[in-house]
């Protein structure tokens, strides 16, 4: 295909792509160098029955006017991320200074928005991922070998928990584990603790938010898995099985092997997804207990009349180069494939 | 697979398929079990004294007379106009998924067939895209939008949507047209049409079934999006998620959470229709970046 022709197609989407996500990284690097301008305070003088006294309040018009003139604010360089709501730099050397133990030091970091948002974000990563490729691939491995007539219907139900709405599917399992709730009642009932409340605690907390990740993306790994399965080579199977192998052995040796490149294909999507993980934190209403670095944009961004536009886009660059940091094996890997394609 | 030594001792066999029934259950039971209970009154479904309230309804029918009731659905729907924010879904919906495909198959089509190494890069920098997080693309959209004055419309937010659906989209039809064979438009261009002939006469007639596969996708991603419509959405135009979000913060106080109950089985129902009837094409459509990425 000519270049000419190459373009003529492929111009619309690259346009969009170009102007809504190419651009708006741009902006955000830009909107987080600046920072919400000061306040101009205006001194007025308020006079009642009992005399007069002077009083300082906002200057609301020109507050406007120099809203209007820079509406990103005023320039404050790298000023953002260094600051308490981010990388903390001054905080963090404080901590460290009083700090008498370990223990300390990570309580103190903890305490710190960004890093306690970082800290969620990449366990539930890296907790999530794994168990959704264990889980899926059993399930896959079960399905297979039930009758037929069952199949149909589990693949049907299976698909629900990864197509509905993230928000909708988390206030689900919210309302069940509200402690009148089936769920909840049911857990106060054997660990017969009647003050139990799986909303109370961040341990418990984040372990609800991680059994939710499970259930919602557990349904994508068994498909891609059970659709691998269905295409394991036959004569493999049949040789391991004359050369005496077990079924245990069967599994270990032919059928994980064979589905291992669907494995890092499942692994690849789900870092991603995982990474971003944002949408339960608001249907399990998690913000006291566990916020991740989305949760935090979405956070300063949703302040009421003025959104917190310059830290809302520094812990966004952030969360980019968390992104890229991620994808920066498979983009290698890619590319030497690539290389010895060509 | 029906040779002997295939066949598994019984006891394995129960135990598989106990196992799948376990998931079964897990899987379904919570929606089945809310969709149940949103015809109750909240005494029941959030019941105190005993669980099986929730599906004999004794709360329910002391206070409306029976033991089902549509409050949860007269208040959401009529009292709390849910209806217009799942007017705003169905347009939306139906604008991105039509804009994103009739994008997306002309770009698909072009990388399938064009050897050169930028597609690649093309190709690597959509996954890239991919990967971004919504909400910080958000955050970059916010001030300008506002400075334009676009901030809170139908519109904007639909071509935001398809810009981020954009990079599935592309992989995706990519991959399925690397799976039509090159022959079929290089045979018409040997006739004489050219690339865009081709594409017409050639491609278009049997590129349905990747086409609605993808679709499927791209309906999904807009119907359940709550990040962007969240944010880029004035009240009055907001879509049915961002809308049963703020449902639990106006309503709760009022003893009126059965209202987002109702809304929340409103807007799981179109997703158990779709998957009824395009189960098939969803496997596919999950399988497909895997066999052949």
């Amino acid at each position: 295909m000519r270049h000419k022709t190459f373009l003529a197609f492929m111009w619309p989407s690259l346009f969009a792509m170009v102007l809504f996500i190419a651009i708006p990284i741009l902006s955000v690097a830009y909107q987080s160098l600046f920072i919400e301008h000061e306040q101009i305070m205006v001194e007025g003088e308020t006079c009642g029955p009992f005399g007069c006294s002077a009083e300082v309040s906002v200057d609301s018009a020109a507050m406007a006017d120099l809203n209007e003139a820079q509406p990103a604010g005023r320039y404050n360089g790298l000023g953002t991320y260094g600051n308490a709501s981010h990388l903390a730099f001054d905080e963090i050397g404080v901590i460290v200074a009083n700090a008498e133990d370990f223990g300390d030091i990570r309580n103190g970091i903890m305490n710190l928005p960004f890093y306690s948002a970082l800290v969620f974000t990449l366990a539930y990563t890296f907790v999530v991922t794994p168990l959704v490729i264990v889980l899926g691939f059993v399930i896959a491995v079960a399905v297979n070998a039930v009758p037929r007539a069952l199949k149909g219907p589990v693949i049907f139900f299976s698909l629900l928990p990864m197509i509905v709405t993230p928000l909708v599917g988390s206030l689900v399992l919210f309302w069940m584990i509200d402690s009148r709730g089936i769920i909840g009642a049911t857990l106060q009932a054997v660990f017969q603790d009647p003050s139990l409340s799986l909303k109370a605690s961040s341990t418990l907390t984040w372990l609800t938010l991680f059994v939710y990740g499970v259930w919602h993306s557990a349904p994508f790994a068994f498909v891609v898995f059970y659709a691998g399965l269905q295409s394991v080579p036959q004569d493999t199977m049949e040789s391991a099985m004359v050369d005496g192998a077990s079924r245990w052995e069967r599994i270990r040796f032919v059928t994980v092997p064979y589905l291992m490149p669907l494995a890092t294909f499942i692994a690849l999507m789900q870092l991603m997804d995982n990474f971003r993980v944002f949408e339960p934190i608001i249907g399990f209403s998690a913000q006291a207990h566990a916020t991740s670095l989305s949760y935090l944009i979405y956070n300063d961004l949703r302040v009421s009349d003025s959104p917190l536009f310059g830290s809302a886009a520094a812990t966004s660059m952030l969360t980019i180069l968390g992104v890229v940091i991620l994808l920066l094996p498979v983009l290698r890997r890619n590319w030497r494939e690539f290389g010895r394609k060509t | 697979m029906s040779s002997r030594a295939e066949r598994k001792p019984l006891p394995l066999k129960l135990l598989l398929i106990g196992f799948v029934l376990v998931w079964l259950f897990v899987a379904a039971f919570p929606f089945l079990w809310t969709m149940w209970g949103s015809f109750k009154v909240e005494g029941d479904f959030f019941s105190r004294a005993d669980w099986t309230n929730a599906i004999t309804g004794p709360v329910t029918e002391r206070q409306t007379g029976g033991t089902f009731t549509l409050d949860g659905y007269r208040g959401a729907w009529i009292e709390q106009e849910f209806w217009r924010a799942a007017l705003n879904t169905m347009i939306v919906v139906v604008f991105t998924v039509v804009i994103s495909l009739t994008l997306g198959t002309l770009g698909g089509y072009a990388l399938a067939r064009s050897g050169f190494k930028y597609t690649f890069w093309l190709l690597m920098l959509a996954l890239v895209f991919r990967a971004m997080p919504h909400v910080t693309l958000v955050s970059g959209y916010l001030l300008p939008f506002f400075e334009l004055n676009i901030w809170g419309y139908l519109p904007t937010t639909i071509v935001v949507l398809v810009a981020i659906n954009q990079p599935f989209t592309l992989w995706m039809l990519h991959s399925f047209f690397l799976s039509i064979p090159k022959d079929l438009d290089e045979a018409a261009m040997v006739d004489g049409c050219t690339r865009f002939q081709a594409f017409r006469l050639a491609i278009i007639p049997v590129m349905w079934p990747g086409v609605v596969t993808t679709g499927l996708f791209s309906f999904l991603l807009a119907y359940n999006d709550f990040t962007v419509t969240a944010m880029l959405l004035s009240q009055e135009n907001s879509t049915m998620v961002p809308e049963i979000e703020s449902f639990l913060g106006s309503t709760q106080e009022e003893g009126k959470v059965m209202y987002a109950v109702a809304a929340v089985v409103s807007a799981i129902l179109p997703l158990f229709v779709l998957i009824l009837f395009f189960q098939r094409q969803i496997v596919s459509g999950l399988t497909a970046g895997a066999v052949k990425g």
